[in-house]
């Protein structure tokens, strides 16, 4: 099967400091990839070089198998990469269809026409099983943490997209909520998406995911499937790189 | 893992709310505690100072008293409008004063000095208006200098400009016909009436129109009672004005008569139904309130972040310059003290008092006139009561600051209700 988004050898450097090492990374239609490692791994670093904020130094991203480049957010989201950054990144001030369709209005003549996006955005979370919020009119600083972060993702698929990767979605949410999000993330799999998740969570990474990568100190140590590893494995592959046979076999020195 | 859970944190799945006026009435109150309040205060704190001043002084109530209100407001009234789009941003503007100052000498000098036709000479202060916005919101947005600061130092260097153009204080005098009427004179009481007809019978229609296709397409629509209750109390307060307005308030009616709707009403009501248009229904009005709300949010959403903030700045200059036309046009001349003194404090405090916040995201350009009638009312009030300019500035910062206040604690309000 080939992967719907991979990336082959990527660097990058801010200065000389050196945050991606010839990283490998693949996202699978239908599969949910947790995208696991430490505080400074390069975790964010590696979803900004695919979502074309930051400019790669070296390497080669593979769309469908086909080799492309993706230099600005326009470019990402043409392929039909999303991302759901922490900051959420919605206006307070604006109600849950304004956000949605931020950037992006639909228009007759001249005039918006919210008619048409107000039944998209209805048609999205009625799709997504989002029956969460009173009315989709509402402004979103009357949301909660959970609906806020329901919107964004919402926001991300309503373009088609085929690509959605989410970045720390449940850290600072409740128990409760966390379980509705993890949900919805499983669900946007089960449509067909390929939905990268960035966690800290562990008990997250195995409710959902299909596979995991591991990165460590911008190198990856690992792309495995959830089924074939356990809790401890992963956790060591996070602090030190290596499990067992899996990891980088010549260390973090090369 | 298929189902959606009920979910005890998140059991806000609550019956769809039937709209009906009542339910309006309850949604409204509900917003007004939460620290939302919108119109409200302004509304309020015009019906309190109207009974105030009409208790004690009688002729606060005249029909020429009236007509003065609006004609006093205008051009304080356009400045703040095109403040509000500043303020959207959370940005402000303490030079749009003398920009209607400098705007307003120019259109003083093409008239009298270069004996231009009124039209041109009324475009070159407006695209004065906008060369100014262009210059201080480039300086703002590319050079990243604090608007406050910007703005400051325009407000010094304007008046040094209308001084040069003024020729170091002398008084120009305006007798072009056209322009003097702008403030000064009527429309003819029919015409007034027939404005009205048209207003009352577009609002009706724009709303019965949009509740139509939205029925049709299985969206909530406002009832028929909410739609006729809007429509009921514009018709009553609008039609209760125009025949206000139509009254003889000339001292000698014999002599010459003064009646109708000034003619900066319509100018007013028309810059008014554009830029509610501009800033609710079209992208850049969109793209606005998310550049206030969540300047991120809204550069991640591809939009211009920059663009939009020059234009607000450009906007609220060519505003200014409008209101330095009408400015203009009720003293007939202009000298350097047009757009000085309180003007500023006064529009930004019209705009305030409205309910626009000063944190940006939040306001309406019908803010900046219910504002600015509030204004209009004190300093017309304060004139008739016979106070000096000691007591009319101390009540018009004290006012400026209690709608700051207002705005200010709205916003802990929000944030503690969870809604900001």
């Amino acid at each position: 099967m080939t992967p719907l988004l991979e990336v082959r050898g990527i660097d990058k450097s801010f200065g000389p400091v050196k945050v991606l090492h010839e990283v490998e990374f693949a996202a699978y239609a239908g599969q949910v990839t947790a995208l696991v490692g430490d505080n400074g791994a390069g975790k964010s670093t590696l979803v900004k070089c695919i979502g074309g904020i930051h400019p790669i130094d070296a390497g080669q991203m593979l769309f469908d198998g086909k080799e492309v480049q993706i230099n600005s957010p326009r470019d990402a989201a043409e392929l039909g990469i999303e991302i759901v950054y922490q900051d959420l990144a919605l206006c307070d001030n604006l109600d849950i269809v304004q956000n949605m369709f931020l950037g992006r209005e639909r228009k007759n003549g001249i005039l918006l026409d919210e008619d048409t996006m107000e039944e998209l955005a209805e048609r999205t979370l009625s799709d997504l099983s989002v029956r969460t919020v009173k009315s989709i009119r509402q402004q979103v600083s009357s949301l909660s943490g959970g609906q806020r972060q329901t919107v964004a993702i919402a926001k991300a698929v309503l373009w088609n997209s085929k690509v959605v990767i989410l970045d720390e979605p449940t850290a600072a949410l409740g128990v409760a909520q966390t379980a509705q999000v993890l949900e919805l993330v499983r669900r946007l799999a089960d449509t067909g998406l390929a939905v990268v998740l960035i966690s800290h969570n562990m008990n997250d990474v195995f409710a959902v995911s299909d596979r995991i990568a591991a990165l460590y100190l911008g190198r990856m140590a690992a792309q495995v499937k959830t089924a074939d590893v356990t809790h401890a494995q992963v956790v060591e592959l996070i602090t030190s790189g290596r499990s067992g046979d899996l990891g980088l076999k010549n260390g973090v020195t090369s | 893992m298929n189902k959606v859970k009920e979910l005890p944190g998140e059991a806000i799945v609550e019956a769809a709310q039937t709209p009906s006026i009542k339910n309006s009435f309850l949604a409204y109150m509900q917003r007004v505690r939460g620290g939302d309040m919108g119109a409200l205060p302004a509304v309020l704190g015009l019906v309190v100072l109207c009974a105030v001043f009409a208790v004690a002084r009688p002729s606060f109530v005249t029909a020429i008293n009236f007509a003065n209100l609006f004609t006093q407001g205008a051009a304080i009234t356009l400045i703040a409008m095109g403040l509000v789009f500043v303020l959207l941003l959370g940005e402000i503007d303490l030079s749009a004063g003398f920009a209607s100052g400098v705007c307003a000498a120019v259109l003083a000098v093409t008239l009298t000095e270069l004996g231009l036709p009124w039209y041109v000479c009324m475009l070159a202060a407006i695209l004065t208006g906008v060369v100014i916005g262009t210059v201080l919101g480039t300086l703002v947005a590319k050079v990243g200098i604090p608007s406050f600061v910007v703005t400051l130092a325009a407000f010094l260097a304007f008046q040094g400009l209308v001084l040069v153009l003024v020729d170091e204080g002398t008084n120009i005098s305006i007798r072009d016909s056209v322009v003097v009427a702008i403030a000064n004179k009527n429309l003819p009481p029919w015409l007034g009436w027939v404005l009205y007809a048209v207003c009352v019978a577009v609002f009706a229609v724009v709303q019965l129109r949009r509740a139509r296709t939205r029925t049709k397409r299985g969206l909530t629509a406002d009832p028929l009672s909410l739609i006729a209750f809007r429509v009921g109390m514009l018709a009553l307060f609008a039609g209760l004005a125009v025949a206000a307005l139509n009254l003889e308030r000339s001292r000698n009616p014999a002599l010459v008569s003064l009646t109708g709707v000034p003619i900066v009403v319509p100018i007013i009501l028309a810059l008014l139904v554009f830029w509610t248009v501009v800033l609710r229904r079209t992208s850049f009005g969109r793209h606005l309130y998310a550049v206030g709300g969540n300047a991120e949010a809204a550069r991640r959403a591809g939009i211009p972040v920059d663009r939009i903030k020059i234009s607000a700045f450009v906007i609220c200059s060519s505003m200014a310059a409008i209101g330095g036309i009408v400015a203009a046009s009720r003293a007939s001349s202009v000298d350097p003290n047009t757009g000085g003194s309180s003007v500023l404090l006064y529009a930004v405090g019209a705009a305030v008092i409205g309910g626009t916040s000063l944190f940006g995201g939040k306001g309406r350009v019908l803010d900046a006139v219910l504002g600015g009638a509030v204004v209009a009312v004190i300093e017309n009030g304060m004139g008739l009561m016979g106070y000096g300019s000691s007591v009319k500035y101390l009540v018009t910062g004290s006012v400026l600051l209690l709608a700051a206040g207002v705005d200010a604690l709205a916003r802990k309000r929000a944030s503690a209700a969870g809604l900001r």
